[in-house]
């Protein structure tokens, strides 16, 4: 029954993570991560209500906390980016290296 | 033969008791001269001077003090403290008949070498320093020759290296000199490593270094002869280092550097002569039924008279030429010492006598080059005799000395080894006859080029008498060159005399003739070569520039080549093993360190490339790190 739901939290997250790995805007990259975020949370809830707790639901809960604080700082880091180099590309931003 | 030598017997007071005062008084004088420095730059000769007669005076004491005892009864040991309590080692004096004619020899030869100093060094600023060196030469030599044991004896024995090495070098601002001092250094630690180990054997062997139980343990045969054999050749060995005798005798001839009252005190009274007495006092490792150990000291012995008498045939530098004489002497003391009690007396008499005329011959060389602006070769010499009258009459008893002409003290010492050497020994008897023949020519030779025919002066010399305060010490020191031989040899007072020391016994004594063959052989061969060298040198006329030389005076001019063989048999091997070291150091040990820290370097420049800055590089590994770890733990069946 609770299948599908798992199903669907897979595909998210798997989208989530090509959408990290391939699209170079910094904000598109930030969205899939929240995507990955929300597969999770997902997942989380479908297991608290098969196992019939909720501790799943509680960290779902801890999750969001975390995200929407996560997006405070990152946003600010890409916009402060954007100011100071005109660009949103993650590839731009490279010259922490050897 | 052993049993002839008398027991030793236990002393205290007296003079002896107190003969530590010999050693101590010119230690003292040493340790002020260095310790208060400038303060004592007015006095600090007199001083020096002052120690080194005391010492003589109770050097004369305790010799008659000794000479009071009965024969048998010669031996005194003293005690002095507890040295080395865990090897039970007491520290303690020997004074015996051996013991006491070394030590007048040092202290009286010494001293008057000391007040001879006092004029040759009076322009030298640092004449303080130098009496305080010649002090603690003097003190060393004493307690070489007085200690009861080896290990006294091996202190003094260092004690005389150092101080050599002070007083080479002592004008250290010549790089030659300093070069000299450390030649002598370093050959003398050859022959040091010698007498260390050889002291070692004796010690593992028989258990103690003290001469007195030696003597008893050597009688009960414990030891086989191979070890007998090894300590005596070790013991020769430490010999050949300290009396310059092949194949160590290189240093001698560069030891001319130092002052000439140096070379005086080193050839004479001190330094030289303590390998015969370490050969002497040893005298039962040599001379066990059969041993070869002996045999080798007089081939030792026989070979360095030679080798030192062809070298003094060449030099020009009176120094040098005297060094070589000294070489020749000493292997003349070296051959009689190897000949057993029989030669003993001989060996010693011959060092007496030597130590008086050689200190006589260098003294007054000393003075021609004080009175020729410091000029030593020979060539620029001529004619001095009209000049300095009393140099050239001490010089010359010291040359009729050495060159054994009959009646003077030489004759009677070397004659008296070279009859027993051709008694005991006759292929080396007759080769020390020949010896003896060329000493007639080289020290002729000396004569005429320096005393005799044309000047040949430099421009600027003003050739002068020395003072009186060098004079007297060349007149004492002729008058021992007179006398000494006929006193010490008719009527075998010193062979009679040494009997407790050495062993021989009275009815054996050798009585003197004159009129033998090889004596009479001697003679002649010595008139030959005084006669070739008046040829030569005296009445024709001698050129000013070194002429080039036929194949054999060149061989004797380079010191018979004895620089070139050590220079290639040791030193060049041992500058590829350094060099061989050095390239192993630099490719082999630096190469692994500097290989390995370049290795890691490089690999590292290498490995910091996929530090790309690309943050979705960093987040494909991060997503397959995390595929591989959770692929892992599903295969290890954990979730």
């Amino acid at each position: 029954m609770t299948t599908h739901y798992l199903v669907l939290s897979g595909l998210l997250f798997a989208i989530g993570a090509m959408g990290v790995l391939i699209r170079r805007n910094a904000i598109v990259v930030f969205m899939c991560v929240e995507l990955m975020l929300n597969a999770c949370n997902l997942a989380f809830v479908t297991f608290s209500r098969q196992v019939g707790n909720l501790e799943g639901q509680i960290i779902a809960f801890f999750v969001m906390v975390v995200a929407a604080a996560e997006v405070v700082v990152g946003l600010a880091i890409i916009v402060t980016i954007f100011r100071t180099r005109r660009s949103a590309s993650v590839d731009d931003a490279n010259l922490l290296k050897y | 033969m052993e049993s002839e030598i008398a027991q030793i017997t236990q002393h205290t007071g007296g003079v002896i008791g107190n003969a530590w005062l010999m050693i101590a008084f010119p230690l003292v004088g040493a340790f002020i001269l260095l310790v208060f420095n400038k303060l004592t730059d007015r006095w600090g000769h007199l001083l020096g001077v002052a120690m080194s007669l005391a010492s003589f005076v109770v050097a004369v004491l305790a010799f008659f003090e000794l000479i009071g005892f009965g024969a048998s009864e010669r031996r005194r040991a003293v005690e002095l403290y507890e040295f080395i309590p865990n090897l039970d080692l007491k520290m303690g004096l020997l004074i015996d008949p051996l013991s006491i004619s070394f030590a007048l020899l040092i202290t009286g030869v010494g001293s008057l070498i000391h007040i001879y100093s006092i004029g040759y060094m009076a322009h030298d600023e640092h004449r303080r320093r130098f009496f305080a060196y010649l002090n603690l030469f003097v003190s060393a030599m004493l307690l070489l020759v007085l200690a009861d044991n080896y290990v006294g004896l091996f202190i003094g024995w260092e004690g005389v290296g150092l101080a050599s090495y002070l007083l080479i070098g002592f004008w250290q601002f010549k790089p030659s000199a300093a070069v000299a001092a450390k030649k002598a250094f370093v050959v003398n630690r050859v022959g040091d490593f010698g007498l260390l180990v050889g002291m070692f054997v004796i010690w593992t062997t028989f258990g103690t270094l003290a001469f007195k139980d030696l003597y008893g343990k050597i009688g009960e045969a414990g030891a086989s002869d191979g070890v007998m054999l090894a300590i005596g050749l070790l013991l020769l060995l430490g010999a050949c280092g300290k009396s310059a005798q092949l194949p160590l005798q290189s240093w001698l001839l560069d030891a001319m550097e130092g002052p000439t009252p140096v070379s005086a005190l080193i050839h004479a009274a001190t330094m030289v002569t303590a390998g015969v007495y370490l050969v002497v006092r040893s005298g039962a490792f040599f001379f066990p039924e059969g041993s070869g150990a002996a045999l080798a000291v007089t081939i030792v012995g026989a070979a360095t008279l030679l080798a030192g008498a062809i070298i003094g045939c060449a030099k020009d530098d009176i120094k040098k030429g005297l060094a070589g004489s000294t070489m020749s002497q000493i292997g003349y003391m070296m051959l009689g010492a190897g000949l057993g009690p029989a030669g003993y007396a001989f060996a010693i008499g011959h060092l007496i006598t030597h130590g008086f005329f050689k200190a006589d011959l260098f003294l007054g060389a000393g003075s021609v080059m004080h009175g020729m602006n410091d000029e030593v070769n020979m060539r620029k010499y001529g004619g001095l005799r009209k000049f300095m009258p009393i140099t050239f009459v001490t010089f010359f008893i010291g040359y009729l000395a050495i060159i054994g002409f009959p009646l003077l003290s030489g004759y009677f010492t070397k004659d008296g080894i070279i009859e027993t050497a051709v008694h005991h020994a006759p292929v080396l008897g007759w080769l020390a006859v020949l010896g003896a023949g060329i000493t007639g020519f080289y020290m002729s030779r000396m004569v005429f080029m320096t005393f005799f025919g044309q000047k040949r002066w430099a421009d600027d010399a003003h050739p002068h008498e020395s003072p009186a305060v060098m004079t007297v010490p060349l007149m004492v020191l002729s008058l021992g060159a007179l006398g000494l031989g006929a006193w010490l040899v008719l009527g075998g007072t010193l062979y009679d005399f040494l009997i407790p020391s050495v062993g021989g016994s009275a009815a054996e004594a050798p009585k003197f003739n004159p009129f033998t063959t090889p004596g009479l052989v001697t003679l002649a061969l010595v008139a030959v070569g005084a006669v070739f060298a008046w040829m030569r040198y005296g009445r024709a006329e001698v050129p000013a520039v070194q002429p080039r030389g036929s194949f054999l005076t060149t061989f004797a001019r380079r010191d018979l080549y004895g620089d070139a063989i050590n220079e290639s048999l040791f030193m060049r091997p041992g500058q590829w093993l350094t060099r061989l070291a050095v390239f192993f150091d630099n490719r082999g040990i630096d190469g692994l360190v500097n290989g390995l820290a370049a290795g890691i370097g490089g690999s590292s420049g290498r490995l910091r490339r996929i530090q790309t800055g690309f943050a979705r590089t960093y987040a494909l590994s991060i997503f397959i790190g995390a595929a591989l770890l959770t692929g892992a733990l599903l295969l290890v069946g954990t979730i």
